[in-house]
């Protein structure tokens, strides 16, 4: 090891106190501020994943959510019978005539009631929808008053159980199985048959229609001719993109605050460090003296404070990340503000959160480092010296 | 103002330092006090020099300018041909490192470098590799007589093994000129003896030209000549013949 790191290395081990709880405070912030991101990017990977590049999904024009939108029935037909839908196995083309309708239960422990997502699907869902696979119990029966729950509802909402029956417009819905969507959106929904559905809820429409196509590149060439038919008032988007564009509200604001809180944070951590490095080139003024005595230039001291500044706030990233990646056995579920449903998504630690956060730790650590090292550099020799 | 130059003098051995016309002063509360005042003296290679003189007399302002980590209001100060005054910063920075072994009185030690990490300091400023570095720490300590203490920590000697320490750090890059400021101030009489015994051997065998500001007259003996301060001037110049 170069004997100036080893040098500002061993400095910092002799004053581990200080540097102990400046370097903890450093950790709370970085802790934060790598929470948040993880928060952030687990809410946008959970919407991401609900959608596939390979779907198209057509809602109403500028509707943003589909329990906004209306599709009747003859424009679903249009929809199905284009070209670029695949053809599935049983010769039917792949497409998913789905109705979304929210529906309020309470949640368990007696905390206030949510609104959850019931998603009335068509005989194809589960082959437009590879990501969605039953994990227990058995699929609805089309026709039937049976419903199916996704596995981040299970234990959230009373009585949503495999077994247990949910009263809902006006009919008892039995839940006849559990269905695992690979952590996406749907994960936190209700699936039982549309038809059932709409008739219980009146309706003689649908929210939306997905498709599944044979080729991904088609989208352009059947957005351009479907939006473009009078009879249709229908926009076409990538099923990942509508999808991933839910995410941006919530997560705006989860942005906003992290990146409030974190700066606010920071400011403190970054006092606490200068205080503790003016103390650092205090003590260690005849040695800085001795230093430049010796040839050492005033670029070479501050390089050599500014190093120590850095490793202290190395070690707060090192702690805070620790405990940050803690967070990832952590479940959150929250409303999500554009769907306004409930969605339940996991704390997700990305290398780009952990790069980020390094520089972040870095920053707070050159910013906190950097007047005591200016300092130490600028010091008169003889009166470093002096003070020996 | 007192004048004394080698060439003046009927020896005419070489001069190493040459000051001319140097003055300093500090303001200290608002008010400008000199320290030195348009002092001219050569110092000759291989000299070992004592500056001697009452408190506030300006000795140790006058050895930090020959070393290069004070500078001038006025005057040049030329060595080995190069007037220091006119380097700037980082170029003075580089020339004490090539030409001046440092010797304080409290020592100064890096207090987390062990004493061959402390000697090894000085040559990271070269381009020396890292097995040279150690090769040449080693045997500074040698010559000082710390070979079985390179693993130590300045906390773990004696105050006379850690001047000697010093000794090993001032002389590790083989500089031109030892500038030692009370090096037995904080030493015992046998230490400082062993101290003195080894600048004396430097000045002598390694032809090291040193100066050295002390109080100690018996320490001032083992110069070739001493050199009296009075008031920022020199007042007088003995010249010592040394068995």
């Amino acid at each position: 090891m170069p004997l100036l790191l080893a040098y500002s290395l061993r400095n910092l081990y002799v004053r581990k106190l200080t540097n102990l709880l400046t370097a903890t405070g450093m950790a709370l912030v970085v802790f934060v501020y790598a929470a948040v991101l993880m928060l952030d990017s687990g809410l946008k990977q959970t919407l991401v994943a609900t959608g596939e590049d390979t779907n198209v999904i057509f809602v109403r024009r500028s509707a943003e959510v589909e329990i906004q939108s209306l599709i009747d029935r003859r424009q679903a037909r249009i929809i199905e019978s284009q070209p670029e839908v695949v053809i599935g196995a049983e010769g039917a083309p792949l497409v998913s005539k789905e109705s979304a309708v929210l529906i309020s239960r309470p949640r368990r422990g007696g905390k206030q009631a949510s609104n959850v997502l019931v998603r009335g699907v068509g005989p194809a869902a589960l082959a437009v929808r590879p990501q969605v696979r039953l994990a227990e119990g058995r699929m609805f029966r089309p026709g039937s008053n049976e419903i199916v729950i996704g596995r981040a509802l299970a234990g959230r909402f009373e009585d949503v159980e495999i077994g247990s029956s949910l009263r809902f417009a006006h009919r008892e819905w039995k839940i006849v199985g559990r269905f695992d969507a690979g952590g996406s959106g749907f994960d936190s929904e209700i699936w039982g048959d549309s038809e059932q559905l709409m008739q219980s809820f009146r309706r003689d429409f649908f929210s939306s229609v997905t498709v599944r196509l044979a080729d991904r590149s088609s989208f352009d060439t059947l957005k351009a001719r479907l939006e473009a038919d009078p009879r249709l008032t229908i926009e076409a988007k990538r099923e990942r993109i509508f999808y991933e564009e839910q995410s941006r509200l919530l997560s705006g604001f989860i942005q906003m605050l992290g990146i409030t809180l974190s700066v606010m944070f920071s400011l403190g951590a970054v006092i606490g460090a200068t205080i503790t490095m003016y103390a650092a080139v205090a003590s260690r003024m005849m040695e800085v003296g001795v230093l430049r005595a010796l040839g050492f230039r005033r670029s070479r001291i501050l390089v050599a404070f500014l190093v120590e500044a850095l490793l202290l706030a190395l070690v707060g990233w090192v702690v805070g990340l620790s405990f940050a990646s803690l967070m990832m056995q952590v479940k959150i579920s929250t409303l999500n503000w554009t769907s306004l449903s409930e969605l339940a998504f996991r704390f997700v630690l990305t290398p780009e959160i952990v790069l980020r956060s390094l520089v972040f730790a870095l920053v707070m650590g050159f910013l906190g480092g950097f007047l005591p090292a200016v300092r130490a550099a600028r010091m008169k020799i003889v009166d470093a010296l002096r003070v020996a | 103002m007192t004048v004394l130059r080698v060439s003046d003098a009927p020896t005419g051995e070489d001069v190493l330092i040459a000051l001319s016309d140097v003055s300093k002063s500090y303001r200290r509360g608002g008010q400008i006090v000199p320290v030195l005042s348009k002092l001219t003296f050569d110092i000759r290679r291989k000299e070992f020099l004592a500056l001697m003189g009452p408190s506030g007399s300006g000795k140790s302002t006058l050895l930090n300018l020959i070393a290069g980590i004070d500078s001038p209001d006025h005057g040049s100060i030329e060595v080995g041909g190069e007037d220091i005054t006119l380097l700037p910063e980082a170029d003075l920075a580089d020339w004490r490192a090539a030409n001046v072994g440092f010797i304080f009185q409290f020592y100064n030690l890096m207090p987390v470098l062990t004493a061959l990490e402390n000697v090894e300091l000085p040559l990271t400023l070269t381009s020396l590799g890292r097995r040279d570095r150690r090769d040449r720490a080693q045997l500074a300590l040698s010559l000082v007589g710390l070979s079985d203490r390179v693993k130590h920590l300045p906390s773990e000697l004696s105050g006379g093994q850690q001047q000697r320490v010093a000794i090993a750090r001032a002389i590790v890059t083989d500089p031109t000129m030892l500038v030692a400021d009370e090096p037995t101030g904080d030493l015992d009489r046998q230490s400082a003896e062993e101290v003195l015994e080894i600048m004396q051997r430097l000045n002598r065998d390694l032809g090291k030209t040193i100066v050295m500001v002390t109080h100690d007259r018996r320490a001032a003996a083992r110069a070739r000549r001493i050199m009296h301060l009075e008031k920022g001037d020199l007042s007088y110049l003995v010249e010592q013949r040394l068995e």
